[in-house]
């Protein structure tokens, strides 16, 4: 990537509103990603954080403003040209498929471009997923599935990951490897938007951290603050 | 020669034979329906149509263009097949999100047209066609004569579906298939094109029933209402085996055929609604069909 290119941010979004229907969810989101960085969304249930990683990737009713990611507009685009582009979607409810084996699933998404993960890879960084490849995917336990979940969209190439809650319902050993996978691809370089309701997780992967209100973005955390910031995070979270 | 509790060998092959002919029939276009509902959420009754123009589609090409059966195989099944994806973009796309009724009254209305039309055109007597000459006559098999075009339409019927459920169950193909019929927003969000693949099934399952519609031409006569009469029988298969499963819909479309024929053996006056007793037993036992998931 050249010099210039880095220091324009990888996503950016700005302005953005989105619809379910007649409800109207988000209104008017900014923010945006460096390449490289890893940001959280925090927020209480409903604040729009899932909202808006499903108008990132194309896949909520209606959506104004801009998103832009590497400098192209995304709103207008179907998901499977954003998910061409670079961007994969992790979603909360894991969408592992019954219908096909763990290898399925996991091969599943065509790579987009080069510079995914090879398999060898990912099996180093989840031994489980290697051992059950011939299961039916939502045999899986709820880690394994997640672990899935995030595998597969690592060996496409996307260099910016949106991964809704990973850390939901699960048991504290598995949290905290997918904590140690995260931290990983970082230093791989991959760029990840995480939505978390943990922000005690979230701080230990993470070097900022948007605050989301209401279908808003109402406050910017850099992760190195978050000791100094942590009463009014307790207000913002309701925690 | 034996006979089986009073029933000469002869009767009870050659209805096994017939049984296993319209079983082909019912295992490709059930097959069709499944793969079509699976994906479109549209149960697709303009399918009778499209068997019977599969079957005129051969019979055009030899009368306009003297191609032969062997053509006919291959170009009338891609042709309806273009007919199948200009009524799925033009119309069918329109349907996905609202209740299955919708979907059902579209394409029976156009059942409806297309084989007004044809009736309008040709009367409903049959058109005749002839079995191509690769294929007349038959072998004695001892017990039974067996003749070689009924033979050809089991095997290409079987080939055809095996090769379908083999597409389907085991190539990277048939898994974005199955991903797709399970939760086609989350595919398209992995970058897969789904509503060309959508258009695409359309078009596969209608080529599917054309096939069929050749197959059967010089069998039964070419006539506009030869898909309405099978179609019936074809969701009563549907139903038994149930919608979700593929390996399903080819086993029980030739399960009853095969028990369709025995019935005329044994009880034939029961012949005819074997097959509807069978799904409202189904029905109650089974709602989801012998193959079939539940949600």
């Amino acid at each position: 990537m050249p010099e210039a290119a880095t220091l324009a941010p990888l996503l950016g979004v700005k302005g953005l509103n989105a619809w379910y229907g007649e409800s109207h969810i988000l209104h008017g989101m900014d923010f945006h990603i460096m390449p490289g960085e890893v940001v959280t969304l925090l927020g209480r249930n409903g604040a729009g954080k899932t909202t808006t990683m499903k108008s990132i990737m194309g896949i909520v009713g209606r959506r104004t403003g801009s998103v832009t990611y590497d400098g192209q507009e995304l709103i207008g685009l179907p998901s499977n040209r954003i998910a061409q582009l670079g961007v994969a979607f992790c979603p909360e409810e894991r969408g592992i498929f019954a219908s096909l084996n763990v290898e399925e699933n996991l091969l599943l998404p065509p790579q987009v471009r080069d510079g995914g993960l090879p398999l060898s890879t990912i099996f180093e960084l989840f031994p489980n997923l290697k051992e059950r490849l011939a299961s039916q995917g939502t045999k899986l336990s709820g880690g394994e599935q997640q672990m899935l979940a995030i595998a597969r969209i690592l060996r496409t190439g996307a260099r910016l990951l949106l991964l809704d809650e990973p850390t939901e319902g699960l048991a504290p050993v598995i949290i905290q490897q997918i904590g140690r996978t995260i931290r990983r691809l970082k230093q791989d370089g991959f760029t990840i938007l995480l939505v978390e309701q943990n922000f005690r997780f979230a701080a230990t992967v993470a070097d900022r951290h948007y605050v989301v209100e209401r279908g808003k973005v109402i406050d910017m955390i850099p992760n190195a603050q978050i000791d100094q910031n942590m009463a009014k995070l307790h207000e913002y979270l309701g925690v | 020669m034996f006979d089986f509790l009073g029933i000469p060998p002869q009767a009870l092959f050659g209805q096994l034979l017939l049984g296993l002919i319209n079983g082909s029939f019912y295992a490709m276009l059930s097959l069709g329906l499944a793969v079509i509902f699976g994906l479109l959420n549209i149960i697709n009754f303009t399918h009778g149509a499209q068997y019977m123009m599969g079957a005129f589609g051969a019979y055009f090409l030899l009368q306009y263009a003297g191609l032969s059966y062997w053509w006919a195989l291959v170009m009338s099944p891609l042709l309806v097949g273009a007919t199948g994806i200009v009524i799925e973009r033009l119309m069918l796309k329109h349907l996905y999100k609202l209740d299955h009724l919708y979907g059902l009254l579209l394409t029976f209305g156009l059942a409806l047209i297309i084989e007004g039309l044809l009736r309008n055109e040709y009367g409903s007597s049959g058109q005749p066609y002839r079995i191509p000459e690769q294929l007349l006559g038959g072998t004695n098999l001892g017990f039974m004569f067996l003749p070689n075009y009924r033979a050809w339409v089991i095997v290409a019927s079987l080939t055809v579906c095996l090769a379908t459920w083999y597409v389907i169950e085991r190539t990277k193909l048939g898994a974005y298939l199955r991903a797709a019929t399970e939760n086609p927003t989350l595919v398209q969000a992995f970058g897969i094109n789904v509503p060309r693949m959508i258009t695409l099934t359309y078009g596969f399952g209608v080529a599917l029933a054309a096939f069929a519609g050749v197959l059967a031409a010089p069998i039964y006569q070419v006539a506009p209402q030869m898909g309405a009469n099978l179609i019936i029988v074809v969701f009563a298969v549907v139903v038994i085996g149930g919608m979700g499963s593929i390996m399903g819909a080819i086993i029980t479309g030739f399960g009853l055929g095969v028990i369709e024929g025995l019935t005329k053996v044994f009880y034939p006056e029961a012949s005819n609604t074997v097959i509807f007793v069978i799904m409202a037993l189904v029905l109650l036992v089974k709602p989801a069909g012998l193959f079939g998931r539940t949600a």
